[in-house]
């Protein structure tokens, strides 16, 4: 292709609170419509917005994650356009004061960092939602979401593809999640984003004309639709046409954008400072409380995880993937300091448990502490690494003590010499013919008695143990 | 003398003195509105038996030998744009016509708490935008001193009402001036406190970043008195101020001894009727024998004031109406075909005319590639007024004005050119777009015996002395005992 690709990403993310932005109400989904309102969200005449202070803690935090530069003095303004979902025909939002400004975010592209500038963040609330289904001759409206508390984070274009965009996402996503100021749930809507698009040729200084994409809720389809998006695009240039600014649907069913205004129908918003509010000023102290407060992040952890724990790329990738997980395995790790073993059985064991059951780690009902003592086990011959398997889905369904699972199930590893000779002399006397064969030097049999002596002892023999008896009677 | 025609500090003592119970005053201002509304009109709805229940509560109160606050058993109006909880709160607008709040403004709660009894709500311009309240969507409203005569703006039922004592005193509010214009034309006293002074919470928003909260009283001892009961910080507004509310009867010494009084040269315009010219100019001169000292200021960005204030109110007025879609409440036109039509015609059918043309040069203000000519450089134009103030008050304690430039015009006579409406706020505009605070009490009378409004501005904050000042020559000249003869 002849052409650069230029994409700027806008991202709304829901701020984890209790309560929503200006008024009381809480925030909790998936509630009967309009249950979760009151005369502020409702937009009543004469009511007043009051700025739940967590909000701002929650966008100083995600900007210092990014970062951002927190604005000392930032302002709320009014977005006004009429909309049936929209109480009070305006949204509260932030347009020439944001709260932070001038940040990054790391991305890896070709197994290189890439930087990605974030312009700003600000904080807005949310707006509620029209029904129409099932709606005989009208349409009605739910306020639940109503000043629901959003952070808008915005890219600056440094994005040049749709991976690139996709993995952009996915780290903000990350960030938001880490830091604990979003759940960035796409499906729950939590976590939305419009991207503006544009090409030029190869070279050229100038950005082409962008066109804004919207309405894409999940990463495979901000992948498509970019997609989509560039070969429409490239068409259009290629045949001498301009490309339209505009803003454009993307439908999934289709697998196509389409128009849904031009610049001449863009709405005038007539941003101006919200008299109902102060400005907001942020001293340095509530910074540095907060930044004190900030986790380490995916980055510096995966880092970390890989210099500290010895463990592969792969590894550190995964366990980094959220914090909870990234904290069972260090709690893990401390009962049993068998770095990569400990990421086998988590990685392997435990996250196939817990994807088979939609759960996530802090769901899970085994603790690092567990694992860790039943890891000691294998280590100190107490149990098999094979029984081990058996005993881990016990605890993991059960969530029974790691002893009694042992114990009550008979588990424990038979080490004991007569109980074993029982067995062994037991296996000899029914194959006569294997134990003529051994001793006639077909040495390779020994792999056979120990799976007859494994399959009556119900795999609970010692096979170090078990090797070194069979052995000394087998050779008579 | 009747109870209706007492001031609300008289009441007190009457009712403590038990010569009088709470709902025989209740009953005894009903019966006057009965006798006199049919002339003036000052209220939309009356609540008479919420009244009477608020009434007996006090009653009881008394029998059991409490003490009763000041405010007690007092009957109130309240103007149309303040909400109650279950009452009908029209902003004398039809969009509103039958609107009910499911909940009660700061100040409401305030007085309902201090057991004032509340007797209806009081007419205005259609969401406080006008000088005359012949903006109301519903009745016209008349100067209890002369029929013919407007009362005044947009406040004019509050100040109507407790001019022909059909209340005891009244609160409404002010953006331009709607509070001490109105009060200037009845010949009550009415206040405009420091912005943020007063909870705006409840009260439906016309400009937020001017609009105030004030009593309108007969006399200054009940402005202070409401004052102390409707003043304070109010988490629930972001804009009100987290001071101390000092208690501002006490206030009221009767000394201005060494008080430094400016009077504003650009104030004493060509156009002034000169009877209310001679009367400010009377003021000055009884505040003077009184021990103040006069001084002539300057406050040079006066001319621009009503030009900023047009822009930066109604810019603010375009966004904060948006509300009134026709979607949750209030009016929805009767037949639509879809969102745009339900939209556009609920609202156009919805609002009068002031408040149709007032939301079109605030959309034109604020739009993109207007902004930074009109509400930026309105922005900038304010401070600068703001700054001529703190000018001022470097070298004076209170400044003193006429409240308006002539007395109550009659009605129609400016309805027709919104202009000429518009000038009438030309000397009560600039205390809004400072935020500082301004009383309004009777100053004198025409010839025809109309009142004329005596204005004390202050520093922000300053009540005390504002109300001191205002305390002192009311009760040398006494203007405020007169009453108009209705009935
Ligand atoms: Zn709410």
């Amino acid at each position: 292709m002849k052409y650069e690709v230029v994409i700027g990403l806008e991202v709304h993310a829901q701020v984890f609170t209790e309560s929503k932005i200006f008024c009381g109400c809480s925030t909790r989904f998936g509630q009967p419509p309009n249950s979760q309102t009151c005369p502020i969200c409702l937009g009543h005449p004469g009511v007043l917005p009051v700025l739940n202070r967590k909000v701002v803690e929650q966008g100083i935090r995600m900007g210092l994650a990014t970062h951002c530069k927190i604005a000392p003095y930032a302002r709320f303004a009014r977005k006004n356009y009429f909309y049936p979902d929209l109480p009070k025909g305006y949204q509260i939002s932030m347009y020439e004061l944001p709260l932070a400004e001038h940040g990054h975010v790391e991305i890896a592209v070709d197994g290189k960092l890439k930087k990605i500038g974030v312009t700003r963040i600000h904080m807005e609330e949310d707006a509620g939602k029209n029904l129409h289904e099932g709606i005989e001759a009208a349409s009605h409206v739910d306020l639940n979401r109503a000043g629901v508390p959003l952070l808008e984070t915005v890219s600056e274009p440094d994005l040049r593809s749709p991976e690139e965009a996709v993995a952009y996402l996915k780290k903000l996503r990350e960030i938001f999640v880490y830091t604990g100021v979003s759940d960035a749930d796409m499906e729950k809507g939590n976590f939305r984003c419009d991207a503006n698009i544009s090409l030029r040729r190869l070279g050229d200084p100038k950005f082409g004309t962008r066109a804004e994409v919207k309405n894409m809720n999940s990463f495979r389809f901000v992948q498509k639709a970019l997609e989509y998006e560039i070969a429409r695009q490239e068409k259009i240039l290629e045949e001498g046409g301009k490309v339209v600014q505009e803003t454009r649907l993307w439908d999934t069913k289709s697998g196509m954008t389409f128009s849904m205004r031009s610049k001449e129908e863009a709405h005038d918003y007539r941003y101006f400072p919200e008299p109902d509010l102060v400005p907001l000023t942020v001293d340095q102290k509530w910074i540095d409380e907060i930044a004190a407060t900030l986790p380490e992040l995916p980055e510096a952890k995966r880092r970390r995880f890989v210099s500290d724990y010895q463990i592969p790329e792969y590894d550190a990738v995964i366990l980094t993937g959220s914090k909870a997980l990234a904290d069972f395995f260090e709690a893990a790790v401390k009962a049993y300091p068998k770095p990569k073993i400990v990421s086998n059985w988590v990685m392997g064991d435990l996250l196939r448990e817990l994807n088979n059951e939609n759960k996530e780690i802090d769901q899970a009902p085994i603790r690092p502490e567990q694992l860790g003592a039943m890891l000691k086990m294998i280590d100190a011959g107490t149990i098999s690494g094979k029984i081990a398997k058996t005993v881990f889905e016990e605890m993991y369904r059960s969530g029974a003590d790691l002893e009694k699972i042992v114990q009550e199930k008979g588990l424990v590893q038979v080490s004991d010499e007569s109980a074993l000779g029982g067995v062994i002399d037991e296996v000899m006397a029914a194959n006569p013919n294997e134990v003529a064969g051994y001793r006639a030097g077909k040495e390779k049999l020994l792999g056979f008695f120990v799976g007859q002596v494994m399959k009556r002892s119900g795999g609970k023999a010692n096979p170090g143990k078990l090797n070194e008896l069979l052995k000394q009677k087998l050779q008579g | 003398m009747s109870w209706v025609e007492l001031t609300a500090h008289e009441l007190h003592e009457a009712l403590k003195k038990k010569s009088v119970s709470a709902k025989e005053l209740v009953n005894a201002f009903y019966a006057r509105i009965e006798s006199v509304e049919k002339g003036v009109r000052a209220y939309n709805t009356l609540t008479q038996k919420e009244a009477l229940a608020q009434a007996d509560r006090i009653d009881r109160a008394i029998a059991r030998g409490e003490t009763i606050g000041p405010l007690a058993g007092i009957p109130i109006a309240l103007k149309d744009n303040l909400c109650i909880e279950g009452i009908r709160t029209t902003c004398s607008s039809k969009i509103l016509d039958n609107y009910r709040p499911p909940y009660d403004a700061t100040v409401v709660s305030h007085l309902k708490k201090a057991g004032a009894v509340f007797l209806g709500k009081t007419n205005m311009d259609e969401f406080a935008m006008g000088s005359s309240t012949e903006n109301s969507a519903f009745e016209k409203t008349k100067n209890p001193w002369d029929l013919s005569r407007i009362p005044g703006g947009s406040s004019g039922g509050s100040a109507a009402a407790v001019a022909a004592s059909e209340a005891a005193a009244a609160l409404g509010s002010d953006t331009g001036g709607s509070i001490r214009q109105p009060a200037a034309c009845c010949g009550v006293v009415g206040l405009k406190p420091t912005y943020g002074r007063v909870s705006r919470y409840g009260l439906v928003a016309f400009a937020s970043s001017l609009d105030q909260i004030g009593p309108l009283t007969k006399d200054v001892t009940d402005t202070a008195t409401l004052m102390n009961v409707i003043g304070g910080y109010d988490p629930s507004d972001s804009t009100s101020a987290d001071l101390p509310m000092p208690d501002l009867t006490r206030a009221l010494t009767r000394d201005v001894r060494g008080v430094r009084l400016g009077v504003p040269k650009e104030y004493f315009i060509e156009g002034m009727d000169p009877e209310v010219e001679a009367s400010i100019g009377q003021a000055i001169e009884t505040l003077k024998k009184l021990g103040a000292e006069v001084k002539e200021i300057s406050l040079p960005h006066t001319e621009y004031a009503v030009a900023t204030y047009y822009i930066l109110a109604t810019a603010e007025a375009s966004s904060n109406l948006a509300r009134y879609d026709g979607v949750r409440y209030g009016y929805r036109t009767p037949q639509a075909r879809d969102l745009l039509e339900m939209y556009m015609k609920s609202r156009s059918e919805g609002f009068g005319p002031e408040v149709k043309r007032r939301i079109m040069l605030g959309t034109y203000a604020l739009s993109s590639g207007y902004y930074d000519a009109y509400y930026k450089k309105a922005q900038q134009v304010r401070t600068l007024i703001k700054r001529d103030f703190d000018e001022a008050f470097k070298t004076v304690d209170v400044i003193v004005t006429p409240t308006a430039p002539t007395a109550a015009f009659r009605f129609g006579e400016k309805t027709a050119d919104p202009l000429q409406m518009y000038l009438s706020d030309i000397f009560t505009i600039s205390v809004n777009l400072a935020g500082i605070p301004a009383i309004s009490l009777p100053g004198g009378f025409t010839k025809d015996g109309l009142p004329i409004g005596l204005q004390i501005l202050g520093r922000a904050f300053d009540e005390e002395r504002v109300l001191r000042v205002a305390y002192t020559y009311e009760q040398a000249a006494e203007f405020h005992k007169r009453r108009p003869s209705l009935s």
